[in-house]
């Protein structure tokens, strides 16, 4: 296990990333689609939180309003200490430096004409981080090896490397001003399964060889999201219902649909799978444009009571850093 | 059991600029009746390209099927015209398919009962009234709700999962004897993808059909198949009944394939064993085995050697490897 000192490197606190439907000429706004809805959570120095949920739950949006590039409607992001969302272009530009991000697709995210070389070396040029042409030179090779990268491939372009290999030029530009903070956007999903695990031990040896490196690493998968992750935090339209240490969530789920979710993986045993019980869901995910009342999940719900459709259940602590957002959690 | 469809070295190419891609280099297997066989391998395998040239789906040109037999009720279905009559009344009759796509797989501008209800009345020759009342039974049996209602609306009105009920709606139109699932829920959501397959697992017992599941998915196979075959570089390196190739695996690409993968029941700590380096370019295949460049396990007669067909390593157990992995491991 590595160090995990208590730190904290980013808290979230009720953050909103609402979208406006308009319509007509005017453009008047008709409603909002509410993509991330009133989320806090605290991401500590070194740790890897996992953001888990399917398709449509805000996990992409949350990850991109943390860094701004959405702008977030309302709430605070505190980085270090800073509330980033009170700063000004240029000074969120300078601070910039201190986070990254990688994404999913390793084809569509890096220019087909930039060498790999100035793609992994242009954030050293924005941010003034090198001198001269030779230091320049010397820490692009030392990021590509770093990554596991020959640096004799520097020149070439990212059509000659192969998906793994992309990913590793996306790592090693995400590593270039050793960032205190990674957000990893589905960093393995486009990966064939004997390549995933190529990089998921480089995202964790990176980890443990640099200290203070923090990553959020946002998934689908919730066996990689395991594996990875310190923490996870499971979403479920636009708002966290679980949040705590891995191992407990696997161990002790609270959350209905956390426990659903985590019984429809399927796991690669044939005589585990024979004592498994799955938990079907019924429906389908509300549109976050017209969300339901009450808990968002009540309507899929197989526990749900009368209660469930009138009050908004808050994320509350049932101990040890075990947060859920469930009223007959704890009861 | 009596064996449904039998397949023997099927060889299929693409003729590309670059060269001669042997996408499916004699790949032999066979489906029992009232059985569910899971293909599994990476993408670039060649496990949907051989799943299509059995139906004889494969574009051509750029695609050749250069040989093999495909035996289902005592016919060869590689002897009928690709697009005659006898292999017209096979597809999506009495062979059905079912895709990765729900989006792309369905016509836009059709409505699902046009759809649904096409090949009732081609295969079964019922007339529209009967064909779409039969349509809206299959659309209620795969859980879509209000189907008198919505049989009249088009895709785009559909969610993903709802769109591949319709897909496994209409394979199961015309009670095939074998349905062919290529990566059928990969495009959906964990608890759709849940859902979905034990509603296809129901069908299959109460259709008394058969099941071909394609997927890269070691979960799925694991959970639903009777028997695997692991595919690698257009060839077939593994097969036997589920349980017996994950408790002794004995091919050292399908070990490898269990050690790269996260579980969600293991210790966090536990430390992924990623394959080296790539799977072989399909154009220029060495004559030695596909996977010696990146397995562990290689001796020197396997540098030495033609590539090993696959032989019986236990009971109903197939590998193509010269390394006994058992003898190894202990």
């Amino acid at each position: 296990m590595k160090p995990r000192g208590h730190d904290t490197l980013l808290d979230v606190r009720q953050l909103k990333v609402y979208f406006p439907v308009t319509r007509g000429l005017l453009r008047r706004k008709v409603a909002d689609v509410r993509a991330v809805d009133d989320v806090s959570l605290q991401v500590h120095v070194g740790e890897t939180l996992g953001l888990v949920g399917e398709s449509g739950c805000g996990k992409t949006t949350l990850g991109r309003g943390i860094v701004r590039l959405i702008e977030p409607t309302a709430g605070q992001v505190f980085f270090e200490g800073q509330d980033i969302l009170t700063l000004s272009s240029g000074q969120m530009r300078r601070l910039r430096r201190r986070m990254s991000l990688m994404f999913q697709d390793p084809y569509g995210s890096l220019d087909p004409r930039q060498s790999a070389g100035s793609i992994v070396g242009e954030p050293l040029i924005i941010h003034n981080m090198v001198q001269s042409k030779a230091e320049y030179q010397e820490r692009v090779e030392y990021l590509f090896r770093r990554v596991g990268l020959d640096a004799s491939m520097i020149d070439r372009v990212p059509h000659e490397f192969s998906g793994g290999q992309r990913q590793r030029i996306g790592i090693a530009r995400a590593l270039a001003c050793d960032p205190s903070l990674i957000i990893c956007d589905e960093p393995i999903s486009a990966l064939d399964v004997s390549i995933q695990a190529q990089i998921i031990n480089l995202l964790k040896e990176l980890q443990q060889g640099t200290k203070g490196l923090t990553y959020v690493f946002i998934a689908h998968d919730l066996s990689v999201v395991r594996h990875i992750s310190d923490r996870i935090a499971v979403m479920y339209l636009g708002r966290v219902v679980e949040i705590t240490d891995s191992d407990t969530l696997y161990d002790n789920p609270l959350h209905p649909y956390t426990r659903a979710l985590l019984s429809a993986v399927p796991i690669a045993d044939p005589f585990v799978e024979e004592k498994r019980e799955r938990i079907l869901l019924r429906g389908e995910v509300p549109s976050p444009l017209n969300p339901p009342p009450g808990c968002p999940f009540h309507p899929r719900c197989y526990e749900a009571t009368l209660e469930c459709k009138e009050t908004i259940p808050q994320l509350s602590n049932v101990g040890s850093g075990h947060e859920v957002a469930c009223i007959r959690a704890g009861r | 059991m009596a064996t449904l469809l039998q397949v023997n070295n099927l060889q299929t190419r693409f003729d590309t600029e670059a060269g001669v891609v042997k996408a499916v280099d004699g790949v032999t297997y066979h489906v029992d009746e009232h059985e569910i066989v899971g293909i599994v391998g990476e993408s670039g395998c060649g496990k949907s390209v051989t799943q299509l040239s059995v139906l004889q789906l494969i574009p051509h040109p750029p695609g050749r099927i250069i040989g093999g037999e495909v035996w289902f009720e005592g016919k060869d279905l590689l002897k009928h015209e690709r697009n005659g009559p006898e292999m017209r009344s096979v597809r999506g009759s009495k062979i059905a398919m079912i895709f990765q796509e729900p989006m792309t797989s369905l016509n836009p501008v059709l409505t699902v009962n046009d759809q649904l209800s096409e090949g009732m009345q081609l295969h079964l020759g019922f007339n529209k009234a009967d064909a779409r009342r039969r349509a809206a039974e299959l659309l209620t049996m795969v859980g879509i709700p209000d189907a008198e209602r919505r049989i009249d609306d088009y895709p785009h009105q559909f969610s993903g999962g709802m769109r591949q009920r319709v897909m496994i709606a209409m394979a199961l139109s015309c009670n095939p004897k074998l349905i062919i699932a290529d990566e059928p829920t990969t495009a959906l959501d964990v608890t759709t993808q849940a859902v979905l397959l034990e509603l296809m697992k129901d069908l299959v017992d109460r259709f008394n059909t058969s099941l071909v599941l394609v997927t890269h998915n070691l979960g799925v196979v694991a959970r639903y198949a009777q028997r695997i075959y692991v595919m690698y570089a257009g060839r077939i390196v593994e097969a036997g009944p589920t349980k017996e190739v994950f408790a002794h695996p004995r091919h050292p690409y399908t070990v490898g394939l269990l050690k790269s993968v996260p579980r969600l029941d293991q210790p966090r700590d536990v430390k992924l064993v990623p394959i080296e380096g790539l799977p072989p370019n399909l154009i220029r295949m060495p004559p030695t085995c596909a996977f010696l460049p990146r397995c562990s396990y290689r001796i020197k007669r396997c540098a030495k050697s033609h590539w090993p067909a696959l032989t019986t390593v236990g009971s109903r157990h197939l590998a193509a490897c010269f390394v006994n992995l058992e003898e190894m491991e202990s």
